[in-house]
């Protein structure tokens, strides 16, 4: 398969979440991704922009950049925000042993994006929050 | 996402189709609650025709399950299938709550 890379800006809002699960859809489609992939795809999406959408703008909405690379054997989704320094690596995981009355809804959203995707890497360049994960193509 | 809730045999069975996203997890939220408060206190989420939950609709099975164990209640998964199941059992929903394969297994176990 040949290197590829596109992008597009949407509005960081709940309503955008299906706007980015199409154009990222067409993007896996093309890279051979699984049906079972592009399902957990669709939650990795909505886990990283609802992130964006409630925490990264003071005053919101502001946007989000999808960009979409892919290479001979991974596909990688980057979500890129200028809002708020916020690196979601350092939420502490939800402990998946505690009772019912113990557990908290808290940290659930970036657990997922980990345990669906094969790589997952924070970064903060030029006052922008950048969110990549990589999954292997077959 | 459709909502639709029957009596069975004292339970209160709450069938969700569709997507249980950031979009509509709400909506289950109130739904269960308005059932709790009317007195439904055993309640069953039956979702074989749920295609897909995300961290807010689980952010809201945990608390209708918060809210029934306070009201002196239970609530049981069945139906799980495919993502959904996958996302339960990663988030480690079934350990903390009953799942069952069927709405009648649940009933029968009473």
């Amino acid at each position: 398969m040949t290197e590829s890379m596109v992008e597009r800006v949407f509005v960081a809002k709940v309503e955008s979440i299906p706007l980015v699960a199409e154009f990222v859809t067409e993007q896996a489609e093309q890279a051979g991704l699984t049906a079972k992939r592009l399902m957990q795809l669709a939650l990795v999406i909505e886990e990283a922009v609802i992130n964006i959408c409630n925490y990264a703008y003071e005053v919101p909405p502001g946007e989000v950049t999808v960009r979409i690379h892919t290479d001979a054997g991974r596909f990688v989704m980057e979500f890129e925000d200028g809002g708020v320094p916020f690196d979601p690596l350092t939420v502490a995981e939800p402990d998946i042993k505690l009772s019912l009355e113990e557990r908290e809804a808290g940290g659930l959203g970036i657990f997922l994006i980990r345990r669906m995707t094969d790589e997952v890497h924070y970064r903060r360049v030029n006052g922008r929050n950048i969110l990549s994960v990589a999954i292997n193509t077959p | 996402m459709e909502i639709l809730t029957r009596e069975e045999r004292g339970f209160t069975v709450v069938s969700v189709s569709g997507r249980l996203d950031a979009g509509t997890a709400s909506d289950l939220e109130k739904d269960c609650a308005n059932l709790i408060n009317k007195g439904g206190t055993k309640l069953i989420l039956e979702l074989s025709a749920l295609e897909y939950v995300s961290s807010a609709g689980l952010r809201s099975v945990l608390a209708v399950a918060k809210k029934l164990k306070a009201a002196g209640g239970g609530l049981s998964l069945c139906g799980l299938t495919g993502l959904v199941q996958e996302v339960f059992s990663i988030a480690g929903f079934d350990s903390f709550l009953p799942v069952y394969e069927t709405v009648e297994k649940v009933v029968e176990k009473g």
